[in-house]
């Protein structure tokens, strides 16, 4: 009998870092982020990176994609680029409060390592916000994050900073938080960088995560945020990904969501060589309510992998998930929902949809509904289409005079335009339309991020 | 009067299997033709293929437009020509307004013309002036198109697009099949009053009584993918007061 798991190269070399750098983590880090380190490292060794049995990750072969010699960043390098042109190119109209992180680490440039903004909110680096609010950690750093998965147990062996936000109860916060994630460096390096958003009793807020790669090389992203939304609460999180075809990303999200709080998710995939996007959501109180949205445009070589893990543990929630592509040349994609409605989760109305449009042979997309339902009073419904650009369609649009490739970004853009219309804020979500619109003519370049236009 | 479009031997095949027979039309500008002919017998290839749709292997024959052969025009290209086909079947595009629509559709035109795109409010002034004519629910324009649209209303948008895009040669295939006695009137009154002196229409129908509206200088009878007969407006009498297998025995030598 074999029960051994065979480390290989890539899971030792992890490990043999981190015992080198144990004692660096451990004397910059808080208690609580040690304690989940420990735990972290002691999973990851006995987990690895999940290999090809794993069920989770059929349509993802992750181990080759480790296999690039990254640097890993254990602190933030000094990097040049030129901040002017992040806050040039804010989203005009938004009114957002912007923070930066850089390869992992958050930046100082655009502001002190924690802010308490007029309103009470608490935004920042989230190394600092370990130290300065113990209790918080406490409470929910490393609460969430399950280490089942592999890599999630990697990021919080490694876990050194990322970006912290606290919403205190009661506050109603109207302006949009937003994220940027830079990945710039002159060389091949691996991120992984740890969140963690609160948002507190009664309290409503709204962030918006951009990615962007602004050098050529090779990334590797490995990040896991941790979101607790308390009590009749309303939380936005609007991710947009644009990096570029030699960019991989993992991004683990988990949610964990108290009686009547209401949580939208939009997971916008515009441009990545490899993204598996985890969606992992605790509908832990009775009364809340989950929106899971996505939208994944790819082409060429690139793929993308959604996973969506939707626990109903108390009764009367509702979630709805719905999840969107197009896919050209020889991309492809899978979506893996997964809704589990435990035994006394009555009146749980759990919704799935998964559609597709494959605009080549060569495209390819599997999708995959799980559900697994323990209680009897339930409305559960799930649904996953694959099909082409309606051909009646494109000819009538033609016969009225409108040329093929209008006619088929007309189509393209009805078909994106549930996801967006989700998107609340409305300069927001017309800026977002902007960018897919760019996107589906071909025009986005890695340049144009949601907001930053750099270089 | 100028020839405007002709068909000349037209045979097509879909799937192997022959359709169209040898189909010879002239219609000059300023005419009104009538077709008619019972079910499957090839009336809407017919239409299909004066408007681009790709779908039948057209095997001999030619199609001429106002001196240029078709083949080489795409659907787009034909539609900035001035051909219009205002569909049997009208198709649903979920997610796409008809404002939307519209607006790209006339402003390619424009592009076509070397005219500027119309303005926000000159596209909504043209696009109420039309709607009055055709008298077309307001609510409609702002809606998907003809997502959910009843039969009725599905028709009337045809003309409707028609009445935007003003057509040199419109084909109306069964326009008004499936429209209540007003409705009839209103889409007839519409191809009345966007008639010219220098366009042309074709309109395929069943029933002689939309040809009370809009009368014919021909009628012609489309049978198992040939016309076997043409006439004037009396043939449309004749045929509805003898139906088909009249002209099936005429043409069987019976
Ligand atoms: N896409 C297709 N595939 C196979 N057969 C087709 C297709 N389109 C048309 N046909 C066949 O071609 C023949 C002619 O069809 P068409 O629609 O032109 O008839 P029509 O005269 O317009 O009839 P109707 O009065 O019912 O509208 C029919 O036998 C029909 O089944
Ligand atoms: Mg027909």
């Amino acid at each position: 009998m074999q029960n051994e798991i065979v480390i290989s190269d890539i899971e030792r070399e992890f490990i043999d870092l981190y015992r080198e750098n144990r004692n660096m983590f451990e004397a910059k880090a808080s208690a609580q982020v040690n304690k989940v380190r420990k735990s972290g490292i002691r999973d990851f060794e006995r987990l690895g990176i999940p290999g090809k049995k794993n069920e989770d990750y059929k349509y993802t072969p992750l181990q080759p994609l480790f296999r690039n010699g990254y640097r890993k960043y254990l602190e933030p390098k000094k990097v040049e680029f030129n901040l002017a042109h992040v806050f040039r190119c804010d989203i005009p109209t938004l009114d957002t409060h912007l923070v930066l992180i850089v390869n992992g680490f958050f930046d100082k440039k655009n502001g002190e390592l924690l802010r308490e903004l007029p309103s009470g909110i608490i935004i920042g680096s989230l190394a600092a916000a370990s130290h300065e609010y113990p209790e918080l950690f406490e409470k929910h750093y490393g609460k969430y994050a399950s280490h089942q998965d592999g890599l999630v147990a990697l990021n919080s062996a490694f876990a050194q900073d990322g970006f912290f936000l606290y919403v205190p109860k009661g506050t109603i916060y109207k302006k949009f938080i937003q994220i940027v994630n830079l990945l710039v460096a002159k060389e091949d390096i691996m991120v992984q960088h740890r969140n963690l958003i609160i948002v507190d009793d009664n309290a409503q807020a709204g962030v918006i995560i951009c990615d962007h790669a602004l050098t050529p090389h090779s990334f590797l992203t490995n990040s896991v945020t941790e979101i607790y939304t308390a009590e009749n609460t309303f939380f936005d999180y609007v991710k947009v990904q644009n990096e570029h075809n030699n960019a991989v990303q993992f991004s683990h999200i988990f949610v964990n969501q108290e009686a009547n709080s209401n949580m939208t998710s939009n997971i916008l995939t515009l441009h990545g060589g490899v993204v598996r996007n985890n969606v992992n959501v605790l509908l832990n109180g009775e009364g809340a309510e989950n929106n899971s949205y996505g939208l994944y445009l790819v082409d060429q070589e690139q793929h993308v992998d959604n996973y969506t893990f939707i626990d109903h543990a108390r009764p009367n929630c509702i979630s709805n998930q719905l999840y969107k592509g197009v896919l050209d040349d020889s991309a492809t994609g899978a979506f893996n929902g997964r809704i589990l409605v435990r035994k006394d989760s009555q009146k749980t109305h759990a919704y799935q949809a998964n559609n597709n449009i494959l605009l080549t042979d060569e495209a390819k997309i599997n999708s995959k509904p799980q559900l697994e339902i323990y209680a009897d009073d339930v409305k559960c419904s799930h649904g996953a289409t694959v099909g082409q650009l309606d051909d009646e369609a494109l000819f009538y649009m033609r016969s009225r005079g409108i040329p093929e490739k209008e006619a088929r970004l007309i189509m393209m853009s009805a078909f994106t335009h549930e996801i967006i219309s989700n998107i609340k804020t409305d300069p927001l979500r017309t800026r977002i339309n902007e960018l897919v619109e760019k996107r589906l003519r071909g025009e986005l370049s890695a340049c144009d991020n949601c907001a930053v236009k750099c270089y | 009067m100028k020839s405007m479009l002709n068909i000349k031997d037209l045979r097509a095949s879909i799937e192997g299997k022959e359709i169209l027979k040898g189909i010879n039309l002239e219609v000059r500008e300023g005419e009104v033709h009538a077709i008619m002919g019972p079910n499957g017998s090839g009336k809407s290839t017919l239409a299909s293929l004066v408007a681009g749709k790709n779908f039948a292997d057209v095997t001999s024959g030619s199609i001429t437009y106002l001196g240029k052969n078709l083949f080489d025009l795409n659907p787009e290209e034909r539609s900035k020509a001035g051909i219009f086909l205002g569909f049997q079947y009208p198709i649903e595009i979920p997610g796409v307004t008809m404002v939307n629509f519209l607006k790209t559709a006339v402003n390619e035109h424009r592009k076509h013309k070397g005219l500027e795109p119309l303005s926000a409010k000159d596209f909504l002034k043209l696009l109420r002036e039309k709607k009055d004519l055709v008298e077309i629910d307001s609510k409609l324009t702002s809606r998907s198109v003809n997502a959910g649209f009843s039969g009725g209303e599905k028709k009337k948008n045809e003309i409707f697009q028609m009445a935007m895009l003003e057509p040199k040669l419109a084909i109306l295939d069964e326009t008004d099949s499936g429209l209540d006695i007003d409705a009839l009137k209103i889409v007839a009154n519409g191809v009345n009053k966007l008639k010219r002196k220098d366009n042309a229409t074709i309109i395929i129908t069943h029933y002689q009584r939309l040809l009370d509206y809009i009368i014919p200088d021909f009628v012609h009878v489309l049978f198992d993918g040939r016309i076997v007969k043409s006439g004037g407006k009396e043939l449309a009498f004749e045929l509805e007061e003898k139906g088909y297998q009249w002209i099936k025995n005429q043409v069987n030598g019976n």
